[in-house]
Protein backbone atom coordinates (compact mmCIF):
# COMPACT_ATOMS: atom_id res chain seq x y z
CA UNK A 1 0.00 0.00 0.00
CA UNK A 2 1.28 3.71 -0.82
CA UNK A 3 2.03 6.13 1.73
CA UNK A 4 -0.47 7.95 3.80
CA UNK A 5 -1.50 10.95 2.13
CA UNK A 6 -5.12 11.81 3.80
CA UNK A 7 -6.12 10.55 7.61
CA UNK A 8 -8.60 11.66 10.03
CA UNK A 9 -9.13 10.18 13.62
CA UNK A 10 -12.21 10.18 15.38
CA UNK A 11 -13.01 12.89 13.39
CA UNK A 12 -17.18 14.48 14.13
CA UNK A 13 -18.34 17.84 12.07
CA UNK A 14 -21.47 19.83 13.79
CA UNK A 15 -23.60 22.32 12.06
CA UNK A 16 -24.47 24.13 15.29
CA UNK A 17 -26.29 21.06 17.71
CA UNK A 18 -27.00 19.00 14.69
CA UNK A 19 -23.82 16.29 13.67
CA UNK A 20 -23.35 15.55 10.24
CA UNK A 21 -20.08 13.67 11.25
CA UNK A 22 -19.56 10.89 13.54
CA UNK A 23 -15.92 9.61 14.57
CA UNK A 24 -14.78 9.02 10.82
CA UNK A 25 -11.35 7.31 11.10
CA UNK A 26 -9.89 6.61 7.44
CA UNK A 27 -6.48 6.77 5.82
CA UNK A 28 -6.43 7.72 2.19
CA UNK A 29 -3.15 6.31 0.48
CA UNK A 30 -1.40 8.18 -1.69
CA UNK A 31 -1.48 8.30 -5.69
CA UNK A 32 -4.50 6.33 -5.56
CA UNK A 33 -8.36 7.54 -6.57
CA UNK A 34 -9.98 6.83 -3.62
CA UNK A 35 -14.24 6.81 -4.02
CA UNK A 36 -16.38 7.81 -1.43
CA UNK A 37 -20.38 6.51 -1.73
CA UNK A 38 -23.01 6.37 -0.07
CA UNK A 39 -26.63 7.51 0.04
CA UNK A 40 -27.61 11.53 -0.42
CA UNK A 41 -27.19 13.21 2.94
CA UNK A 42 -24.88 11.21 4.53
CA UNK A 43 -22.16 13.50 4.80
CA UNK A 44 -20.24 12.76 1.51
CA UNK A 45 -19.72 15.93 0.86
CA UNK A 46 -19.39 17.80 3.60
CA UNK A 47 -16.60 14.88 4.87
CA UNK A 48 -14.56 15.76 1.33
CA UNK A 49 -14.76 19.55 1.90
CA UNK A 50 -13.04 18.44 5.34
CA UNK A 51 -9.85 18.43 3.32
CA UNK A 52 -9.38 21.56 1.69
CA UNK A 53 -11.93 23.18 4.78
CA UNK A 54 -14.38 24.71 2.13
CA UNK A 55 -16.78 23.90 5.26
CA UNK A 56 -14.94 27.25 7.24
CA UNK A 57 -17.25 29.14 4.63
CA UNK A 58 -20.47 27.95 6.74
CA UNK A 59 -21.29 29.56 9.99
CA UNK A 60 -22.01 27.68 12.86
CA UNK A 61 -19.37 24.70 11.68
CA UNK A 62 -17.36 23.15 14.36
CA UNK A 63 -15.22 19.82 14.22
CA UNK A 64 -13.73 17.25 16.56
CA UNK A 65 -11.32 14.88 16.12
CA UNK A 66 -7.95 15.14 13.55
CA UNK A 67 -7.87 15.61 9.84
CA UNK A 68 -4.11 15.47 8.47
CA UNK A 69 -2.64 15.95 5.20
CA UNK A 70 0.84 13.84 4.68
CA UNK A 71 0.60 13.90 8.41
CA UNK A 72 0.39 17.79 9.25
CA UNK A 73 -2.91 19.05 11.30
CA UNK A 74 -5.08 20.87 8.64
CA UNK A 75 -7.05 22.77 10.90
CA UNK A 76 -3.87 24.83 12.02
CA UNK A 77 -2.63 24.89 8.52
CA UNK A 78 -3.00 28.27 6.43
CA UNK A 79 -6.11 27.93 4.83
CA UNK A 80 -4.87 29.65 1.77
CA UNK A 81 -1.67 27.54 1.65
CA UNK A 82 -3.73 24.45 2.36
CA UNK A 83 -6.16 24.61 -0.40
CA UNK A 84 -2.59 25.28 -2.90
CA UNK A 85 -2.15 21.70 -1.85
CA UNK A 86 -5.62 20.18 -2.26
CA UNK A 87 -7.41 21.52 -5.47
CA UNK A 88 -10.72 20.84 -5.59
CA UNK A 89 -13.47 20.35 -9.08
CA UNK A 90 -17.15 20.71 -7.81
CA UNK A 91 -20.47 19.57 -9.27
CA UNK A 92 -21.47 21.67 -11.56
CA UNK A 93 -18.66 23.31 -13.59
CA UNK A 94 -18.06 26.63 -12.56
CA UNK A 95 -15.60 28.26 -14.94
CA UNK A 96 -14.98 32.27 -13.91
CA UNK A 97 -16.59 34.71 -16.81
CA UNK A 98 -13.24 35.24 -18.00
CA UNK A 99 -11.29 33.49 -20.90
CA UNK A 100 -10.16 30.06 -21.26
CA UNK A 101 -6.32 31.65 -20.69
CA UNK A 102 -7.02 33.94 -17.56
CA UNK A 103 -9.10 30.87 -16.01
CA UNK A 104 -6.09 28.82 -15.84
CA UNK A 105 -3.95 31.16 -15.04
CA UNK A 106 -5.99 32.44 -12.00
CA UNK A 107 -4.64 30.13 -9.56
CA UNK A 108 -0.87 30.78 -10.43
CA UNK A 109 -1.85 34.68 -10.73
CA UNK A 110 -3.44 34.85 -7.29
CA UNK A 111 -0.45 32.85 -5.74
CA UNK A 112 2.13 36.17 -7.32
CA UNK A 113 3.13 34.92 -10.41
CA UNK A 114 3.39 37.15 -12.98
CA UNK A 115 6.04 36.84 -15.70
CA UNK A 116 4.16 36.05 -19.13
CA UNK A 117 6.53 33.00 -20.58
CA UNK A 118 5.83 31.36 -17.13
CA UNK A 119 1.82 31.45 -17.36
CA UNK A 120 2.50 30.51 -20.64
CA UNK A 121 3.69 27.30 -19.73
CA UNK A 122 1.61 26.57 -16.94
CA UNK A 123 -2.02 27.32 -18.74
CA UNK A 124 -0.33 24.95 -21.57
CA UNK A 125 0.65 22.30 -19.48
CA UNK A 126 -2.48 22.23 -17.68
CA UNK A 127 -4.86 22.24 -19.86
CA UNK A 128 -2.71 19.19 -21.86
CA UNK A 129 -3.11 17.95 -18.36
CA UNK A 130 -6.63 17.93 -18.34
CA UNK A 131 -6.87 16.80 -21.84
CA UNK A 132 -8.21 19.99 -23.18
CA UNK A 133 -5.45 21.57 -25.07
CA UNK A 134 -5.81 20.05 -27.91
CA UNK A 135 -9.16 21.23 -28.63
CA UNK A 136 -8.36 24.95 -27.36
CA UNK A 137 -5.57 25.66 -28.19
CA UNK A 138 -6.31 27.83 -30.75
CA UNK A 139 -8.74 29.77 -28.73
CA UNK A 140 -7.17 30.07 -25.53
CA UNK A 141 -9.02 33.92 -25.66
CA UNK A 142 -12.45 32.27 -25.78
CA UNK A 143 -14.21 33.23 -22.75
CA UNK A 144 -14.35 29.70 -20.45
CA UNK A 145 -18.76 29.91 -20.68
CA UNK A 146 -18.53 29.28 -24.34
CA UNK A 147 -17.27 25.86 -23.81
CA UNK A 148 -19.08 22.91 -23.41
CA UNK A 149 -20.51 21.42 -20.04
CA UNK A 150 -17.61 18.34 -20.33
CA UNK A 151 -15.17 21.22 -21.65
CA UNK A 152 -15.76 23.52 -18.83
CA UNK A 153 -15.23 20.64 -16.22
CA UNK A 154 -11.91 19.74 -18.29
CA UNK A 155 -11.05 23.84 -17.54
CA UNK A 156 -11.68 23.18 -14.08
CA UNK A 157 -10.02 20.23 -13.66
CA UNK A 158 -6.82 22.36 -15.79
CA UNK A 159 -7.19 25.51 -13.85
CA UNK A 160 -7.18 23.30 -10.34
CA UNK A 161 -4.11 21.73 -12.06
CA UNK A 162 -2.50 24.45 -12.69
CA UNK A 163 -1.78 25.61 -8.44
CA UNK A 164 0.73 22.37 -8.44
CA UNK A 165 -1.13 20.74 -5.99
CA UNK A 166 -1.02 17.41 -4.55
CA UNK A 167 -4.73 16.41 -3.93
CA UNK A 168 -7.10 17.27 -5.95
CA UNK A 169 -10.77 16.84 -4.40
CA UNK A 170 -13.55 15.87 -6.79
CA UNK A 171 -17.01 16.03 -5.97
CA UNK A 172 -19.50 14.07 -8.12
CA UNK A 173 -17.61 15.88 -11.00
CA UNK A 174 -19.42 13.98 -13.55
CA UNK A 175 -22.89 15.02 -12.03
CA UNK A 176 -24.54 17.01 -14.74
CA UNK A 177 -22.31 15.27 -17.43
CA UNK A 178 -23.82 13.39 -20.06
CA UNK A 179 -22.38 9.95 -20.62
CA UNK A 180 -19.99 10.75 -23.07
CA UNK A 181 -18.30 13.87 -21.15
CA UNK A 182 -18.44 11.41 -18.25
CA UNK A 183 -16.34 9.03 -20.19
CA UNK A 184 -13.76 11.33 -20.86
CA UNK A 185 -13.61 12.76 -17.38
CA UNK A 186 -13.02 9.24 -16.00
CA UNK A 187 -10.40 8.62 -18.42
CA UNK A 188 -8.90 11.72 -17.36
CA UNK A 189 -8.67 10.61 -13.62
CA UNK A 190 -7.15 7.28 -14.70
CA UNK A 191 -4.60 9.48 -16.14
CA UNK A 192 -4.13 12.39 -13.65
CA UNK A 193 -3.90 9.49 -10.37
CA UNK A 194 -0.22 8.83 -11.68
CA UNK A 195 0.84 12.02 -10.20
CA UNK A 196 -2.30 12.70 -7.74
CA UNK A 197 -4.06 11.73 -5.04
CA UNK A 198 -8.22 11.72 -5.66
CA UNK A 199 -10.36 11.87 -3.51
CA UNK A 200 -13.76 11.63 -5.48
CA UNK A 201 -17.44 11.83 -4.52
CA UNK A 202 -19.77 10.05 -6.61
CA UNK A 203 -23.79 8.72 -6.56
CA UNK A 204 -22.63 6.27 -9.42
CA UNK A 205 -21.61 3.11 -8.17
CA UNK A 206 -20.50 1.80 -11.70
CA UNK A 207 -18.67 5.13 -11.94
CA UNK A 208 -17.16 4.14 -8.21
CA UNK A 209 -16.06 0.83 -9.31
CA UNK A 210 -15.08 2.22 -12.90
CA UNK A 211 -12.58 4.86 -11.87
CA UNK A 212 -11.53 3.70 -7.80
CA UNK A 213 -9.16 1.76 -6.63
CA UNK A 214 -9.98 2.37 -2.73
CA UNK A 215 -13.65 2.58 -1.85
CA UNK A 216 -15.38 4.20 1.51
CA UNK A 217 -19.06 3.54 1.91
CA UNK A 218 -20.81 6.59 3.83
CA UNK A 219 -24.21 5.62 5.58
CA UNK A 220 -26.85 7.11 7.76
CA UNK A 221 -29.73 6.29 9.61
CA UNK A 222 -32.84 8.57 10.88
CA UNK A 223 -30.53 10.16 13.08
CA UNK A 224 -28.97 11.95 9.76
CA UNK A 225 -25.55 11.37 10.80
CA UNK A 226 -23.08 10.33 8.65
CA UNK A 227 -20.75 7.58 9.77
CA UNK A 228 -18.28 5.51 7.64
CA UNK A 229 -19.45 2.00 7.23
CA UNK A 230 -17.05 0.45 5.39
CA UNK A 231 -13.13 1.10 3.44
CA UNK A 232 -11.01 -0.66 1.41
CA UNK A 233 -9.69 -1.82 -1.99
CA UNK A 234 -13.06 -0.86 -4.43
CA UNK A 235 -12.64 -4.89 -5.87
CA UNK A 236 -13.30 -6.17 -2.03
CA UNK A 237 -15.91 -3.48 -1.63
CA UNK A 238 -17.76 -4.63 -5.21
CA UNK A 239 -17.35 -8.17 -4.80
CA UNK A 240 -17.09 -9.11 -1.11
CA UNK A 241 -18.16 -6.22 1.26
CA UNK A 242 -17.84 -6.79 5.41
CA UNK A 243 -21.21 -5.25 6.03
CA UNK A 244 -24.29 -6.31 5.34
CA UNK A 245 -25.32 -2.39 4.81
CA UNK A 246 -22.35 -2.12 2.25
CA UNK A 247 -23.82 -4.81 0.35
CA UNK A 248 -27.56 -3.84 0.11
CA UNK A 249 -26.34 -0.54 -1.18
CA UNK A 250 -24.10 -1.99 -3.89
CA UNK A 251 -26.65 -4.25 -4.80
CA UNK A 252 -29.23 -1.50 -4.71
CA UNK A 253 -31.35 -2.35 -2.75
CA UNK A 254 -31.98 0.76 -1.03
CA UNK A 255 -30.57 4.60 -1.58
CA UNK B 1 -46.16 -6.52 -9.71
CA UNK B 2 -49.66 -6.01 -10.95
CA UNK B 3 -50.72 -2.42 -11.49
CA UNK B 4 -54.24 -1.80 -11.64
CA UNK B 5 -55.88 0.26 -14.97
CA UNK B 6 -57.24 3.12 -13.02
CA UNK B 7 -57.91 5.06 -16.66
CA UNK B 8 -61.82 3.60 -17.11
CA UNK B 9 -62.90 4.11 -13.53
CA UNK B 10 -65.70 6.09 -12.72
CA UNK B 11 -63.82 8.88 -11.18
CA UNK B 12 -61.59 9.13 -14.01
CA UNK B 13 -64.22 8.83 -16.80
CA UNK B 14 -65.80 11.94 -14.48
CA UNK B 15 -62.92 14.12 -14.61
CA UNK B 16 -62.20 13.61 -17.73
CA UNK B 17 -65.61 15.12 -18.71
CA UNK B 18 -65.49 17.76 -16.44
CA UNK B 19 -62.30 18.89 -17.71
CA UNK B 20 -63.61 19.24 -21.27
CA UNK B 21 -66.33 21.34 -19.98
CA UNK B 22 -63.74 23.30 -18.20
CA UNK B 23 -60.98 23.99 -20.33
CA UNK B 24 -63.54 26.61 -22.05
CA UNK B 25 -64.09 28.36 -18.56
CA UNK B 26 -60.30 28.74 -18.16
CA UNK B 27 -59.73 29.78 -21.41
CA UNK B 28 -61.94 32.47 -21.25
CA UNK B 29 -60.47 33.39 -17.59
CA UNK B 30 -57.39 33.88 -19.46
CA UNK B 31 -58.29 35.91 -22.28
CA UNK B 32 -60.15 38.71 -19.77
CA UNK B 33 -57.03 39.03 -17.51
CA UNK B 34 -54.74 39.10 -20.19
CA UNK B 35 -56.88 42.19 -21.49
CA UNK B 36 -57.11 43.62 -18.45
CA UNK B 37 -53.21 43.87 -18.38
CA UNK B 38 -53.15 44.84 -22.02
CA UNK B 39 -55.97 47.63 -20.69
CA UNK B 40 -53.46 48.41 -17.64
CA UNK B 41 -50.25 48.84 -19.20
CA UNK B 42 -52.40 50.90 -22.37
CA UNK B 43 -52.94 53.21 -19.87
CA UNK B 44 -49.54 54.01 -18.02
CA UNK B 45 -48.05 54.18 -21.21
CA UNK B 46 -50.84 56.99 -22.24
CA UNK B 47 -50.38 58.96 -19.25
CA UNK B 48 -46.60 59.20 -20.17
CA UNK B 49 -46.99 60.07 -23.77
CA UNK B 50 -49.40 62.77 -22.35
CA UNK B 51 -47.22 64.22 -19.82
CA UNK B 52 -43.89 63.91 -21.74
CA UNK B 53 -45.72 65.19 -24.65
CA UNK B 54 -47.17 68.14 -23.20
CA UNK B 55 -43.58 69.27 -21.89
CA UNK B 56 -41.95 68.23 -24.91
CA UNK B 57 -44.68 70.35 -27.16
CA UNK B 58 -44.70 73.45 -24.68
CA UNK B 59 -40.90 73.82 -23.76
CA UNK B 60 -39.83 72.81 -27.52
CA UNK B 61 -40.53 76.89 -28.75
CA UNK B 62 -38.07 77.60 -26.52
CA UNK B 63 -35.26 75.39 -27.49
CA UNK B 64 -32.39 76.11 -29.54
CA UNK B 65 -28.76 76.12 -29.33
CA UNK B 66 -28.60 79.64 -27.83
CA UNK B 67 -31.09 78.68 -24.94
CA UNK B 68 -28.33 75.74 -24.46
CA UNK B 69 -25.00 77.91 -24.50
CA UNK B 70 -26.12 81.05 -22.60
CA UNK B 71 -26.18 81.65 -18.68
CA UNK B 72 -29.76 82.65 -17.19
CA UNK B 73 -29.99 86.58 -16.84
CA UNK B 74 -31.45 86.35 -13.79
CA UNK B 75 -34.26 88.16 -11.93
CA UNK B 76 -37.74 88.06 -12.27
CA UNK B 77 -37.70 87.77 -15.91
CA UNK B 78 -36.90 84.77 -16.69
CA UNK B 79 -34.66 85.55 -19.44
CA UNK B 80 -31.90 83.90 -20.69
CA UNK B 81 -30.45 80.32 -21.52
CA UNK B 82 -29.48 77.15 -19.03
CA UNK B 83 -26.16 77.13 -19.87
CA UNK B 84 -24.87 77.46 -16.18
CA UNK B 85 -26.71 75.57 -14.67
CA UNK B 86 -26.22 72.65 -16.87
CA UNK B 87 -22.72 73.05 -15.54
CA UNK B 88 -23.61 73.52 -11.73
CA UNK B 89 -25.32 70.07 -12.64
CA UNK B 90 -22.41 68.00 -14.36
CA UNK B 91 -20.51 69.29 -10.78
CA UNK B 92 -22.90 67.90 -8.55
CA UNK B 93 -23.04 64.76 -10.21
CA UNK B 94 -19.04 64.77 -10.48
CA UNK B 95 -18.63 65.37 -7.09
CA UNK B 96 -21.44 63.13 -5.86
CA UNK B 97 -20.42 60.72 -7.13
CA UNK B 98 -16.94 61.03 -6.15
CA UNK B 99 -18.06 60.67 -2.40
CA UNK B 100 -21.06 58.40 -2.52
CA UNK B 101 -19.49 55.54 -4.87
CA UNK B 102 -16.42 54.42 -3.07
CA UNK B 103 -18.33 54.65 0.02
CA UNK B 104 -21.31 53.01 -1.21
CA UNK B 105 -19.53 50.20 -2.81
CA UNK B 106 -17.25 49.56 0.05
CA UNK B 107 -20.10 49.43 2.42
CA UNK B 108 -21.89 47.03 -0.17
CA UNK B 109 -19.27 44.60 -0.06
CA UNK B 110 -18.59 44.59 3.46
CA UNK B 111 -22.20 44.30 4.12
CA UNK B 112 -22.43 41.03 1.72
CA UNK B 113 -19.32 39.62 1.37
CA UNK B 114 -18.71 39.77 5.64
CA UNK B 115 -21.73 39.29 7.19
CA UNK B 116 -22.17 35.71 9.00
CA UNK B 117 -18.10 35.18 8.15
CA UNK B 118 -17.39 36.66 11.20
CA UNK B 119 -17.18 33.60 13.09
CA UNK B 120 -14.91 34.96 15.79
CA UNK B 121 -16.62 38.18 15.95
CA UNK B 122 -19.81 36.29 16.76
CA UNK B 123 -23.08 37.79 17.81
CA UNK B 124 -22.26 41.35 18.15
CA UNK B 125 -21.12 42.04 14.91
CA UNK B 126 -23.82 40.30 13.05
CA UNK B 127 -26.65 42.21 14.69
CA UNK B 128 -24.10 45.29 13.86
CA UNK B 129 -24.80 44.37 10.82
CA UNK B 130 -28.53 44.07 10.76
CA UNK B 131 -29.13 47.31 12.35
CA UNK B 132 -26.91 49.03 9.46
CA UNK B 133 -28.77 46.95 6.58
CA UNK B 134 -32.08 48.25 8.52
CA UNK B 135 -30.90 52.14 8.24
CA UNK B 136 -29.88 51.13 4.69
CA UNK B 137 -33.37 50.30 4.03
CA UNK B 138 -35.03 52.54 5.87
CA UNK B 139 -32.60 55.73 4.42
CA UNK B 140 -33.88 54.40 0.99
CA UNK B 141 -37.53 55.48 1.53
CA UNK B 142 -36.90 58.55 3.47
CA UNK B 143 -38.37 61.66 1.45
CA UNK B 144 -35.14 63.98 0.20
CA UNK B 145 -36.14 66.97 1.89
CA UNK B 146 -35.35 65.33 5.44
CA UNK B 147 -31.99 64.83 3.50
CA UNK B 148 -31.81 68.23 2.32
CA UNK B 149 -33.10 69.42 6.33
CA UNK B 150 -30.03 67.54 7.68
CA UNK B 151 -27.93 68.99 5.06
CA UNK B 152 -28.73 72.68 5.81
CA UNK B 153 -28.17 72.14 9.44
CA UNK B 154 -25.13 69.96 9.45
CA UNK B 155 -23.28 71.41 6.49
CA UNK B 156 -24.66 74.81 5.98
CA UNK B 157 -25.02 76.44 9.51
CA UNK B 158 -22.98 74.00 11.45
CA UNK B 159 -19.90 73.24 9.54
CA UNK B 160 -20.60 76.70 8.36
CA UNK B 161 -19.63 75.31 4.88
CA UNK B 162 -22.73 77.69 3.82
CA UNK B 163 -24.43 77.68 0.53
CA UNK B 164 -22.45 76.00 -1.40
CA UNK B 165 -21.51 73.01 -3.90
CA UNK B 166 -19.92 70.98 -0.89
CA UNK B 167 -22.94 71.46 1.12
CA UNK B 168 -24.93 70.04 -1.85
CA UNK B 169 -23.07 67.12 -2.79
CA UNK B 170 -22.50 65.68 1.15
CA UNK B 171 -26.21 66.11 1.60
CA UNK B 172 -26.66 64.74 -2.19
CA UNK B 173 -23.94 62.16 -1.45
CA UNK B 174 -26.15 61.15 1.72
CA UNK B 175 -29.18 60.85 -0.78
CA UNK B 176 -27.99 58.11 -3.33
CA UNK B 177 -25.67 56.23 -0.91
CA UNK B 178 -28.88 54.04 -0.04
CA UNK B 179 -29.31 53.44 -3.46
CA UNK B 180 -25.62 52.56 -4.55
CA UNK B 181 -25.58 50.53 -1.38
CA UNK B 182 -28.52 48.96 -2.51
CA UNK B 183 -28.10 48.18 -6.14
CA UNK B 184 -24.55 47.28 -5.49
CA UNK B 185 -25.88 44.83 -2.60
CA UNK B 186 -28.34 43.08 -5.12
CA UNK B 187 -25.19 42.99 -7.69
CA UNK B 188 -23.27 41.01 -5.44
CA UNK B 189 -25.71 37.99 -4.54
CA UNK B 190 -26.48 37.24 -8.19
CA UNK B 191 -23.20 36.35 -8.07
CA UNK B 192 -23.43 32.67 -7.73
CA UNK B 193 -21.57 30.80 -4.63
CA UNK B 194 -20.22 28.50 -6.76
CA UNK B 195 -17.41 31.60 -8.37
CA UNK B 196 -16.64 32.69 -4.78
CA UNK B 197 -15.55 28.41 -4.24
CA UNK B 198 -14.07 27.82 -7.07
CA UNK B 199 -11.82 30.77 -6.66
CA UNK B 200 -11.30 30.16 -2.81
CA UNK B 201 -10.33 26.41 -3.55
CA UNK B 202 -7.93 27.56 -6.00
CA UNK B 203 -5.87 29.34 -3.07
CA UNK B 204 -7.20 32.60 -3.48
CA UNK B 205 -7.32 35.14 -0.48
CA UNK B 206 -11.30 36.24 0.53
CA UNK B 207 -9.98 39.80 -0.95
CA UNK B 208 -8.66 38.32 -4.16
CA UNK B 209 -12.01 36.95 -4.75
CA UNK B 210 -13.97 39.73 -4.34
CA UNK B 211 -11.78 41.84 -6.06
CA UNK B 212 -10.95 39.53 -8.95
CA UNK B 213 -13.85 37.66 -9.57
CA UNK B 214 -17.39 38.88 -7.31
CA UNK B 215 -16.62 42.22 -8.31
CA UNK B 216 -16.14 41.99 -11.64
CA UNK B 217 -19.22 39.57 -11.79
CA UNK B 218 -21.03 42.43 -10.32
CA UNK B 219 -20.16 45.62 -12.38
CA UNK B 220 -22.98 45.61 -14.31
CA UNK B 221 -25.19 45.93 -11.69
CA UNK B 222 -23.29 48.15 -9.76
CA UNK B 223 -23.32 50.42 -12.70
CA UNK B 224 -26.74 50.60 -13.18
CA UNK B 225 -26.91 51.78 -9.13
CA UNK B 226 -24.32 54.59 -9.96
CA UNK B 227 -26.31 55.54 -13.22
CA UNK B 228 -30.21 55.52 -11.45
CA UNK B 229 -28.18 57.56 -8.95
CA UNK B 230 -26.92 60.00 -11.74
CA UNK B 231 -30.64 60.14 -12.71
CA UNK B 232 -31.54 60.97 -8.87
CA UNK B 233 -29.44 63.78 -8.65
CA UNK B 234 -29.99 65.40 -11.81
CA UNK B 235 -33.87 65.03 -10.96
CA UNK B 236 -33.57 66.31 -6.99
CA UNK B 237 -34.93 69.55 -6.17
CA UNK B 238 -35.42 69.81 -2.35
CA UNK B 239 -31.94 68.68 -1.40
CA UNK B 240 -30.26 71.30 -3.57
CA UNK B 241 -33.26 73.96 -2.72
CA UNK B 242 -31.67 73.79 0.99
CA UNK B 243 -28.28 73.76 0.47
CA UNK B 244 -26.95 74.78 -3.10
CA UNK B 245 -27.96 78.37 -2.26
CA UNK B 246 -29.79 79.10 -5.94
CA UNK B 247 -27.35 81.48 -7.74
CA UNK B 248 -27.38 81.62 -11.75
CA UNK B 249 -24.14 82.17 -12.09
CA UNK B 250 -21.22 79.13 -12.30
CA UNK B 251 -19.88 78.24 -8.62
CA UNK B 252 -16.40 79.34 -8.75
CA UNK B 253 -14.88 77.24 -6.23
CA UNK B 254 -16.55 74.39 -3.69
CA UNK B 255 -17.51 77.20 -0.98
CA UNK B 256 -19.95 79.14 -3.94
CA UNK B 257 -23.10 78.51 -4.61
CA UNK B 258 -25.37 77.61 -7.74
CA UNK B 259 -28.57 76.31 -9.25
CA UNK B 260 -29.01 72.75 -10.87
CA UNK B 261 -31.24 72.46 -14.02
CA UNK B 262 -34.65 71.52 -11.44
CA UNK B 263 -33.77 73.87 -9.35
CA UNK B 264 -33.59 76.63 -12.09
CA UNK B 265 -37.03 75.05 -13.61
CA UNK B 266 -38.40 75.40 -9.66
CA UNK B 267 -37.04 79.29 -9.96
CA UNK B 268 -38.67 79.27 -13.83
CA UNK B 269 -41.88 77.93 -12.19
CA UNK B 270 -42.21 79.84 -9.26
CA UNK B 271 -40.70 83.03 -9.43
CA UNK B 272 -40.82 83.81 -12.94
CA UNK B 273 -43.68 84.36 -15.58
CA UNK B 274 -40.94 82.43 -18.41
CA UNK B 275 -43.29 79.02 -18.59
CA UNK B 276 -41.91 78.26 -21.55
CA UNK B 277 -38.34 79.03 -20.48
CA UNK B 278 -39.71 76.61 -17.78
CA UNK B 279 -41.40 73.90 -19.99
CA UNK B 280 -37.58 73.92 -22.23
CA UNK B 281 -35.76 73.32 -19.26
CA UNK B 282 -38.18 70.50 -18.40
CA UNK B 283 -37.74 69.21 -21.71
CA UNK B 284 -34.10 69.30 -21.75
CA UNK B 285 -34.44 67.35 -18.31
CA UNK B 286 -36.21 64.58 -19.72
CA UNK B 287 -34.04 64.03 -22.72
CA UNK B 288 -31.00 63.73 -20.17
CA UNK B 289 -32.83 60.97 -18.01
CA UNK B 290 -33.76 58.73 -21.62
CA UNK B 291 -30.43 59.19 -22.11
CA UNK B 292 -29.19 58.32 -18.89
CA UNK B 293 -31.54 54.86 -18.83
CA UNK B 294 -30.42 54.24 -22.65
CA UNK B 295 -26.95 54.31 -21.05
CA UNK B 296 -27.87 51.78 -18.29
CA UNK B 297 -29.56 49.41 -20.83
CA UNK B 298 -26.37 49.48 -23.45
CA UNK B 299 -24.19 48.78 -20.25
CA UNK B 300 -25.94 46.28 -18.23
CA UNK B 301 -26.57 44.45 -21.71
CA UNK B 302 -23.01 44.85 -23.03
CA UNK B 303 -21.23 43.58 -19.32
CA UNK B 304 -23.45 41.07 -18.02
CA UNK B 305 -23.82 38.84 -21.52
CA UNK B 306 -20.92 36.90 -19.96
CA UNK B 307 -22.68 36.57 -16.41
CA UNK B 308 -25.79 35.64 -18.27
CA UNK B 309 -24.97 32.94 -20.19
CA UNK B 310 -23.04 31.38 -16.71
CA UNK B 311 -26.62 31.03 -15.08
Amino acid sequence: MNAIKLETHSYSLYYGKFRALEDISIEIPEKQVTAIIGPSGCGKSTFLRTFNRMNDLIPGVRTEGQALLDGEDIFSMDVVALRQRVGMVFQKPNPFPKSIYDNVAYGPRVNGIREKNVLDEIVETSLRGAALWNEVKDNLGKSGLALSGGQQQRLCIARALAVKPSVILMDEPAASLDPIATQRIEELIRQLVEHYTIVIVTHNMQQAGRVSDYTAFFFTDESRTGRLVEFNLTRKIFTNPQDKRTEDYITGRFG
Amino acid sequence: MNVPDITSTNAMNLAEKRSAADLRRRQAAQKLSFGLFWLGALVVILIMLVVVGYVFITGFKSINLQFLTTPPKGGLSGEGGISTTVITTLYLVGLILAISAPLGIGAAVFLIEYQGQTQSGGKFIRSLLQVVNFGVETLAGIPSIIFGLFGYALFVSTLKFGFSLLSAALAGACLVLPTIIRTTQEALLTVPVSLREGSLALGATRWQTISKVVLPAAIPGIITGIMLSVGRIISETAVFYVTLGGSYRLPKNLFSGGRTLSLHLFYLAMDTNAFEKAMGTGAVLIVSIILINLIIDLISRKLSAGVRLHQ
